[in-house]
Parts: structure tokens; sequence; C-alpha cells
């Protein structure tokens, strides 16, 4: 995996996210404040730009590009928990990225917003997602199965992990103030997630 | 002195309460506000918080209260152990707790006690 590939990563997660802004939105709506699709996309968008203006010259870099924007840019809580994924999976990578070195440098992404947030899964929150995408990406590891089909499998079990959600109480973030009220919506930071990941199995 | 960093979701809601600071804790008091995201919307900018920072650092540490959600996450990311420290806990009682151990001449380690005490502070006294 070469910065190419980190590159389009990110940008096919900036494209899908642009595409379901506002069905992030309605999520959102239901039991946040609204504004997610919004946030992420204007994040991405910031992103795509610095790449442009900085064409990143190894994975890392772009990876530690993507954190430092999302966090600077997005103005909602879901920007310093996601550039916090990109940021440490950028201090976590070595170069030549293996898909075992990929998926150990993205377990260190899951366990630092869990940190961050002072999250675990069953919260409702982009955990249930990224958790399950990272057992995943290691079992394909111990698998010995291609990077193609790695991805593929993280990227069902991210969106799985988000549809999960759906019947779980928040824990944290504004839902939580809901108590009850918040059972019977998908968490739109899992939903997210799962885009994310979704973009890793479109670009392997 | 210790200073202070307050990060709110909205730039009126920081600046008041800087203000509200300084008027009990007196004015003295290095306070700063970093409220809303850089281009005046709601939210929280990264940016904003480092320039508070900085404008409110004299070398004895700051102390930054944030009202919640983002503002929380994205002051954690700022955290130096033992410089720069977050208190958990609330936005307007904690900062004038806060404040008011700062113009006393409290440490670091002092400040942000204060400011914790201020979460279980019944305001018609008793339990």
């Amino acid at each position: 995996m070469d910065t190419r590939f980190f590159v389009a990563w990110i940008e096919e997660a900036a494209r899908l996210v642009r595409l379901q802004r506002e069905h992030l939105t309605e999520l959102d709506a239901a039991i946040g404040d609204a504004d997610h699709g919004t946030n992420l996309d204007r994040g991405f968008t910031e992103v795509r730009q610095a790449f442009a203006d900085q064409p990143p010259d190894t994975p890392a870099q772009a990876l530690l590009s993507a954190g430092a924007t999302l966090i600077r840019r997005v103005g909602g809580a879901s920007g310093p928990l996601y550039g916090s994924v990109f940021r440490q999976m950028g201090r976590s990578l070595d170069d030549p990225v293996t898909l075992a070195g990929f998926a150990v440098a993205f377990e260190t992404g899951v366990v630092a917003v869990e940190r961050l947030g002072k999250t675990a899964p069953g919260d409702k929150t982009m955990v249930d997602a990224l958790a399950p995408a990272s057992r995943e990406l290691a079992r394909a590891v111990r698998d010995g199965v291609g990077a193609r089909e790695a991805f593929e499998r993280a990227a069902r079990a991210a969106e799985q992990g988000a549809r999960a959600t759906i019947p779980l109480r928040a824990r944290k973030g504004r839902a939580s103030y809901l108590g009850e009220r918040s059972i019977g919506h998908e968490d739109p930071g899992a939903a997210s997630s799962a885009l994310i990941v979704a973009a890793l199995a479109a670009v392997a | 002195m210790v200073g202070l960093v307050l990060v709110a979701h909205s730039a009126g809601l920081a600046s008041e309460v800087a203000a509200l600071v300084r008027g009990i804790a007196g004015s003295g008091v290095p306070v700063a506000a970093a409220g809303g995201t850089g281009d005046g919307g709601l939210g929280t900018s990264i940016d904003l918080i480092g320039r508070a920072l900085e404008s409110v650092d004299q070398g004895d540490g700051v102390l930054i209260i944030p009202d919640l959600g983002s503002s929380v996450l994205t002051s954690r990311l700022l955290e130096v152990p033992g410089r720069v420290v977050m208190a958990d806990v609330p936005f307007l009682e904690g900062a004038i707790a806060a404040a008011v151990a700062v113009g006393a001449g409290a440490s670091l380690a002092e400040v942000l006690a204060a400011a914790e005490e201020a979460r279980t502070y019944r305001k018609l006294g008793g339990t």
C-alpha cells in the first residue's frame, strides 16, 4: 500500500461522505444536533484541498495531514475524534505498509478514539462500527487473505456494527441526554465510520 | 499566575463568561475566551483555543475549562501534563471558582482543585 492508496482511500471517503451528507444529517437530526453530515463534508472537503495544496509524499504524511485538517476544520465532536483516528494511524504506520501493518495501525486509531471519547463498544458511537472492522482486519491478516478481501470483510463488519447501534441506548454525546428515547435510531457517527471503512474496500 | 482558557460552543458565551469572571475575580486574572468556530459559527476551533492558550500562558500553567462535547474533545488534544490541564467541571461555576483561586495566587493543581469543588458546591448550602 503506497501513498497513492492512502490518498485514494481518503478521497473516496470524502466522496461517500458528500453523497451521504443529507442521510448523515437526518440521522443526527433524530438524536443529535443535525450537523454531522455538513460538518464531516466540510472537513473532508478541506482535507482534499490540503492534499491539492501539498501532495503527501508518504502514507504517514497523508494520514497526518488528513487528521490535522479534520481536527482544525470540522468544528464538531467528529473533528477531534476522526482526526485522532487518522493521526494515530499515521504515527503508527511503518513504510512500506503491509496489510498486517495497516491492521495494527488501524487498531491504534480505534484505541485513540476510545481513549479520547472515553468510549467503549456498546455506547452507541463511532466505536461500534470501527471496533468490529478492526477485529475483522486482524482476523483477515491471520487468515492470510489479500487486502481487497480483508477490506471487504472490514466494511461488512463496520456496516453491521453501525446497524447494530439502532437498538442501543446512547451513553455518550448529546444523544445520551435523550436516555431511552435514543433507542431506535442508528448512530450517525457509527454510520459515517462505516462509510470510511467502505471507502477502503472501494479503492483496494 | 495560572492562566484560564474558557472554551464554549459560541463566541458570545465564552466572552461573556470571561467578562463575568474578570468582574468577580478581578481584572488581573489572565483569562481568555475561545468560543465558536473560526468563522463565527457554533462549535469548536482548535486554532482559537491555541491562540487563547498562548495569550494567558505566563509560565505557571494553564487551566482549560470547556463547556461540552467538541469543546471537551478538542481541549483534551491540547493537554500537556502538568502544564496545560483540562477541568471536567460546570462551565460557569468552575470558571468563577478557578479564577478566584488564580487571583489568590494558587498553583495549577490548586486552581484545578478549586474548579472541581464547583461540581458539588450547593447554591443554597446544605447537601
